[in-house]
């Protein structure tokens, strides 16, 4: 459905003093379902998501995108592992990004409802954000990067600090977005979470993609030996 | 001592008279000092918010003058001002020496740099946590900078009543910019300085007096009048 | 917040805009410190409904003012500096308004024994002859000034007088509370002295001398060089202050009894 993908990345790199961060990276990504980037520490999981989504500089190569590279920012939105708060009650906090496209009070204070309902947040409106716990926090943030209808979403270990039951509350969350068409690219390093959530994989290793295949492929036969050890939970560099 | 016990007096005794005079001057004193921090923050705030958000060349080096300029001696502004606004200075077309927007003009000259340097330190903290979220929202410059500016506002606050009172307790420049004139640009500094030279002590205490209550009755309404949107804050 | 930038806003709008005429005069701190101005000003304001800003400051920074076309005239007491003012063009004329007088000012105890000196002069001597401590100006006022000439008529150089010797570089106001603080010798023009509230253990300890004769003048600033200077108020207030209101005002005003000024204008 969306008219944003391929994307296609050819020779990426992010470099920062001459280090690299990730990259040489090429990769194509279709437009359906959600895409689990998943890897060892420092494999260079969330420097590829930043990358992706512009918030870190391209050192060399290029991510071209089936439209104009504005309107697919315009449409993508991040959720980080620790997320961002803004020092306003959980209303404002939904509202802002929508009072930032102009969209206007009355209608931005409706979604916000209708999204704080969404995710369980509806007896908290007035509350001050900053102030949440980190379930709520979570939610809070996954609620404002949907608010907009982005087509697509990073999620960089939403439900890494999280404990079982905000785990699953975030999952179904997404599960739904999931349903609704919207492409959601995520890390994570939950493995239970990689199977139940991921309709594609990437598997990465020191800063390149090392295996890009369909979850049930990935799972079920790896094509390196690097990955198949990641699965069994051998120490892999 | 007793002239400490004098000027108590003798300020609780003008206060209760409501003595024109006093009453005069002080109104002088606040509209003066007022209308100095609401233009030094129109300046100095969005100066703090910008210096945080924007990466230019000579960043560093404007945030070290601004510190710098924290510092800045009173009276040479006065003087510089002075010197501008003279009839036979730069700006002396404009006839505004020894009136009350001279001592507005040096008045936000000297809190400037301290506002800035103030707001600056909070807002770049603030910056430092929002930078992720609001690049990822292609927030513009300037939505940047009002979204610092409106969250940070408690410690913008606090950051303008440091301005408040540097400048209300200010008497070098203002004494020199505005003459101390009797009606037209004596405020309760250069009062207390006139009254002190006159060696009526008593009376200069009392005036100081006034002067502190003053500052702290301001500060108190500043900050009750702040604190909007409180219910349901925590 | 949002009612906390309106009540700023108010404040800062609420700048009275001040009607009728005002001109702006410079005068020296002992007359304003003798509190005549504060007869004046009133009956002025009721006469000619003009409303006169006083800037009090010393002769020396009331003739740059002067100068500069910050005020439309001055009243000063120096007469070797209104002179200059003059030849230099700055002002139009000079007018004789009144004259007071100094008085040498000391410790009770009078340890120099001035008050039975037979001159200014000879008081002046008597003190360095002591050491006694002595308070001068040193602000290039009218006062200070009339102090510097009285020593080179006493044969000594302000420039070489050691540790008794204190210039404050202050107001006649401040530089009475140090002498006060010091228990020095001062010399002060009659009126502020009289009016200063912190006397402590000082005492007038000599006067009547002509050549301590102070006599006060005014001069309209040179239009031709400021042309924003109000000259129309400043030829009404000259007019004013040589009428015979202003005469018994100013011979009729006192302090503690005293007579401070005379009215001497032609």
């Amino acid at each position: 459905m969306s008219d944003m993908f391929p994307l296609t990345v050819t020779g990426a790199e992010t470099r920062r003093r001459g280090k690299i961060l990730v990259g040489p990276v090429d990769l194509t990504l279709a437009g359906q379902g959600s895409c689990v980037v998943i890897g060892p520490n420092g494999a260079g999981k969330t420097s590829l998501l930043r990358l992706l989504h512009g918030a870190a500089r391209l050192s060399t190569g290029e991510i071209t995108w089936a439209c104009d590279v504005e309107q697919a920012h315009h449409d993508q939105s991040f959720v980080f592992q620790r997320p961002v708060m803004l020092r306003r009650s959980v209303e404002d906090n939904l509202m802002y990004p929508l009072r930032i496209r102009k969209v206007p009070k009355a209608e931005a204070r409706d979604l916000a409802h209708h999204w704080a309902e969404k995710v369980g947040l509806r007896d908290m409106l007035k509350r001050h954000a900053p102030v949440l716990s980190g379930g709520e926090q979570q939610k809070l943030a996954l609620a404002r990067a949907l608010i907009t209808q982005p087509k697509l979403v990073f999620l960089d270990e939403p439900c890494a600090a999280l404990d079982g039951r905000a785990t699953r509350e975030i999952e179904e969350i997404l599960n739904a977005v999931r349903a609704t068409g919207t492409r959601l690219i995520m890390t994570t390093h939950n493995m239970g979470q990689a199977r139940r959530l991921a309709d594609e994989v990437v598997f990465m290793r020191q800063g390149r993609v090392h295996e890009h295949a369909s979850a049930e492929t990935f799972f079920d036969a790896p094509a390196s030996e690097q990955a198949q050890a990641f699965l069994n939970g051998d120490i892999v560099e | 001592m007793t002239d400490l016990w004098d000027g108590i007096s003798r300020a609780i005794w003008m206060v209760l008279s409501l003595d024109a005079n006093l009453l005069e001057i002080t109104l002088r004193s606040l509209q003066v000092t007022l209308t100095a921090l609401v233009v030094a923050s129109a300046i100095a705030l969005p100066l703090a918010a910008f210096l945080s958000v924007r990466r230019f060349r000579l960043r560093r080096s404007v945030i070290a003058l601004l510190n710098a300029l924290m510092g800045l001696p009173p009276v040479v502004v006065g003087l510089v001002v002075y010197i501008l606004l003279s009839r036979s200075g730069p700006l002396g077309v404009l006839g505004l020496l020894f009136t009350p927007t001279a001592m507005v003009i040096a008045q936000v000259i000297i809190i400037v740099p301290l506002i800035a340097s103030i707001a600056h330190q909070s807002l770049r903290d603030l910056w430092a946590e929002y930078h992720d979220l609001l690049i990822s929202m292609n927030v513009s410059q300037w939505q940047k900078i009002t979204t610092l500016l409106w969250d940070a506002r408690r410690a913008l606050l606090t950051a303008a009543l440091a301005g408040f009172g540097r400048a209300i307790g200010e008497v070098g420049a203002i004494m020199i910019v505005g003459g101390n004139i009797d009606n037209a640009t004596r405020v309760l500094t250069t009062a207390i300085a006139l009254e002190t030279g006159k060696g009526d002590f008593a009376l200069a205490l009392g005036l100081g007096f006034v002067l502190i209550a003053l500052a702290v009755l301001v500060n108190l309404a500043i900050h009750w009048l702040g604190r909007t949107e409180r219910e349901g804050r925590w | 917040m949002k009612r906390l930038m309106a009540m700023m806003s108010a404040i800062v709008l609420a700048t009275a805009a001040q009607a009728g005429d005002v001109m702006k005069l410079a005068v020296t701190t002992s007359f304003h410190n003798s509190g005549l101005s504060d007869v004046l000003l009133p009956e002025i304001q009721k006469d000619l409904g003009l409303e006169v800003q006083l800037l009090v400051v010393g002769t020396g920074q009331a003739l740059k003012l002067g100068q500069a076309g910050d005020v439309d005239a001055i009243l000063v007491h120096s007469r070797k500096a209104e002179d200059k003012f003059l030849a230099e063009g700055f002002g139009t004329h000079r007018r004789e308004i009144m004259y007071n007088d100094f008085v040498f000012i000391g410790p009770d105890s009078d340890p120099a024994q001035i008050s039975e000196a037979d001159s200014a002069v000879a008081a002046l001597q008597k003190i360095e002859a002591a050491k006694a401590p002595f308070v001068s100006r040193g602000d290039d006022s009218g006062t200070h000034k009339k102090e510097l000439g009285l020593w080179s008529a006493a044969d000594l150089d302000a420039g070489e007088f050691d540790g008794w010797y204190r210039a404050v570089g202050a107001g006649m106001g401040a530089a009475l509370n140090t002498a006060s603080g010091m228990n020095a010798y001062i010399i002060s023009d009659r009126a502020s002295w009289l009016n200063f509230g912190n006397k402590g253990d000082l005492a007038l300890l000599y006067a009547g001398d002509p050549v301590l004769f102070n006599q006060y003048a005014y001069l309209p600033v040179n239009p031709d060089l400021h042309s924003h200077v109000k000259s129309d108020l400043v030829a009404d207030l000259e007019s004013w202050l040589v009428s015979d209101k202003a005469k018994s005002l100013i011979d009729t005003y006192k302090i503690n009894g005293e007579t401070l000024f005379t009215f001497n204008a032609k």
